[in-house]
């Protein structure tokens, strides 16, 4: 029984990091029916840059918020140099220049930090709660509530402003968005800026835990991405949920089946799952009203 | 015509000829490393630390009475520019000997070219591929990671502990190190009771460990592993405290390790070469003079940390000079014989004695164990 606990402890830890990624995605794709694949770059930009300015002697709240700011301040400049230049391009092109973009940044990361491995310090320090012969660090509950506060945020914001409804209309509908006086390509750059915040965000809390360096992008996004994709993508709860399902399946097929497959057996669950259900768990079916 | 002339000068020098008079001549030493790219962590100290002692060694009126040009080419980790370039320093630059490659995949596709051209290449990569089979031309000097596993097991051994479990990395490094471990268990008397492997990207290895702890009978664990992975599979361990002893890989021997695990890496032990721990060998230790040495060399001219690499191509440059020191000439036969007959080399990596049958010439002493105790190497009695 202690192993079950334990298997579910690590799935939640894993999952809450894949869950905070996936968050990232939502808004953008939200916004523009884009996925950002330069997400992941923004993950790694908030740990990196909050390591590198607390090595500096920036205190680290401070650094945290300077990171996430920088972090905006990077996010702008993509939307404002990349994607607001192709404009008209479809969404296939819009995905590529972030693929793009995600390569430039990581390559950049790598000349103006270095190439090394980073920790940040854990909130709460490192010694885990032991519950029922199982141990959890501090740390992935922080990560966790980090998601649920980012989760309820959003709704509040999505459903609750006026902005908010204006980043919806703009992705139901581009050109009738700005016939009824939005500015789509203000929404456009800001719900970049808010997705860079979460990815920033979200590099700050995780790396205490999965220790960052400048290509630990890459692989947080395709499992963020995998993780949106079957908790459905575009919707915020539905982030959460299939980033904490696919860090759960990792972990049981680890501790049940083998380690050597567990990557292959979460990808599985995830085909089954969106054989089943194409909308992905949360995702609303598209309907078109003519 | 100039440039003919001279040409042909190295040429006869390098065939052997009488060189006495011709001061002015240089003689070229290869050196293909991946200065830049993924293996740049190698590459990087190993040039510097090439650099660094060809000047000195030039200062000192160069070797045989002739000056050391080193020329070095940067493969960014791709064996298919490394063979390149190894073509261009046996046909354009004609050098007397090559240091290098830095990673295995470069290593092994330039051998055929030094083989056919029999010019001696001193590998710094650490696969045991490399030297196994033996081949004429071949040399490496860092050590290899069955070696790591001997130690491991020898400690083990003295520990009475002879029951473990195996987690180790996916990653090229991980799995050539797990299948040599696992190699030379039955003939260590080690019995792995128990295999566990994690990606070189995960974040959380708690799952595995659990079924290590659940697992009756094992006494120790050890991890072959490289990157961030060891870090965390060191965390995890303690997070779910774990009492049997924790083995690392020489792969994380860097304060780096130490720094990423934090206060988990108490206790931990692992296998390293001598230069880590320069300061804190005893006085009577042989490769004492020569780690504290480099270790002042290297820091006071690149400001950076020493790392084993760098060392590496140390032992590979030197054990060429003297080599050559003792043939009387850069004649690729004899300085290839003489390297052969390397014996009692104190080099950075260990005490050298190649033999025909052995081109790495280390045994185990070269490895040191070492235990992390409060953030520090110590070497445990």
């Amino acid at each position: 029984m202690p192993e079950l606990l334990q298997f579910i402890f690590s799935g939640l830890t894993v999952g809450a990091v894949y869950a905070l990624v996936a968050l990232g995605f939502t808004l953008i794709y939200n916004a523009c029916d884009v996925i950002n694949f330069a997400q992941g770059e923004f993950v790694m930009l908030g740990g990196m840059t909050t390591v590198f300015l607390a090595a500096a002697g920036v205190p680290l709240p401070l650094a945290a918020v300077l990171a996430i700011i920088v972090t905006v301040a990077i996010a702008l400049a993509l939307y404002r140099f990349a994607i607001a230049p192709a404009r008209g391009a479809n969404a296939v092109a819009l995905i590529i220049i972030t693929i793009g973009a995600s390569i430039f940044l990581r390559g950049a990361a790598q000349v103006v930090f270095d190439k090394r491995f980073h920790s940040l310090p854990a909130w709460f320090g490192n010694d885990p709660i032991r519950v029922g012969g199982a141990a959890i660090l501090p740390q992935s509950l922080v990560v966790l509530a980090g998601a649920v506060v980012i989760v309820v945020l959003l709704w509040a914001f999505i459903e609750r402003t006026l902005f908010g409804k204006a980043i919806v209309a703009t992705a139901a509908n581009h050109l009738a968005a700005s016939l009824v006086g939005i500015n789509t390509g203000a929404v456009v750059a800001f719900s970049f800026a808010i997705s860079a915040a979460i990815g920033a965000l979200a590099g700050i809390l995780v790396t205490p835990i999965t220790l960052t360096s400048y290509d630990v992008g890459t692989l947080l996004a395709l499992k963020g991405f995998a993780a949106a994709m079957l908790g459905g993508i575009g919707s915020a709860l539905g982030a959460v949920v299939g980033g904490l399902v696919l860090g759960l399946l990792e972990a049981f097929a680890a501790g049940y089946v083998s380690s050597q497959y567990k990557d292959a057996v979460a990808f599985l669950v995830i085909l089954a799952v969106l054989f089943a259900l194409p909308r992905g768990l949360f995702g609303k079916a598209s309907v078109e009203r003519v | 015509m100039a440039r003919t002339t001279k040409a042909a000068a190295v040429a006869v020098c390098l065939a052997g000829a009488i060189c006495a008079g011709s001061a002015a001549a240089q003689v070229k030493v290869g050196a293909v490393l991946s200065v830049t790219g993924p293996a740049s962590f190698l590459g990087d100290p190993e040039k510097k630390t090439l650099e660094m002692y060809v000047d000195e060694i030039n200062a000192k009126g160069g070797v045989n009475g002739q000056k050391l040009q080193l020329v070095t080419y940067d493969d960014g980790a791709d064996a298919n520019a490394a063979r390149t370039f190894a073509t261009r320093l046996i046909e354009e630059d004609k050098v007397a000997a090559m240091v290098g490659g830095s990673t295995t995949g470069a290593t092994m596709a330039m051998i055929p070219l030094f083989e056919e051209a029999q010019i001696p290449l001193i590998s710094l990569a650490g696969a045991i591929q490399v030297i196994e089979p033996v081949r004429k031309w071949v040399f490496k000097t860092p050590h290899t990671d069955k070696m790591a596993c001997e130690k491991i097991f020898g400690d083990l051994k003295a520990r009475n502990l002879t029951t473990i479990a195996l987690i180790s990395g996916t990653d090229a490094f991980g799995k050539s190190m797990r299948d040599q471990c696992v190699a030379v268990a039955p003939k260590a008397g080690i019995t792995i009771a128990h295999e566990e492997s994690y990606g070189p990207r995960d974040s959380d290895m708690t799952p595995q460990l659990t079924n290590i702890k659940g697992k009756a009978g094992v006494q120790a664990v050890v991890n072959p592993g490289f990157g961030q992975g060891p870090a965390i599979v060191t965390r995890n361990y303690r997070q779910l405290g774990i009492p049997l002893p924790l083995y690392q890989s020489h792969g994380v021997a860097s304060k780096q390790f130490i720094d990423l695990a934090g206060p988990a890496a108490d206790g931990v032990r692992l296998p390293a070469a001598a230069l880590l721990v320069a300061d804190k060998l005893p006085d009577s230790d042989p490769q004492k003079p020569v780690v504290v040495d480099y270790t002042r060399t290297y820091k006071g001219k690149t400001g950076q940390d020493v790392s084993g690499f760098g060392g590496h191509a140390y032992d590979g440059l030197m054990i060429f000079v003297e080599a050559a020191k003792r043939a009387g000439s850069f004649d690729t036969v004899k300085v290839r014989d003489q390297i052969e007959k390397t014996k009692g080399f104190i080099g950075t990596g260990g005490v050298v004695n190649m033999s025909p049958s052995d081109h790495l010439g280390l045994d185990l002493t070269a490895f040191r164990m070492l235990e992390i105790k409060n953030g520090d190497w110590t070497l445990p009695q």
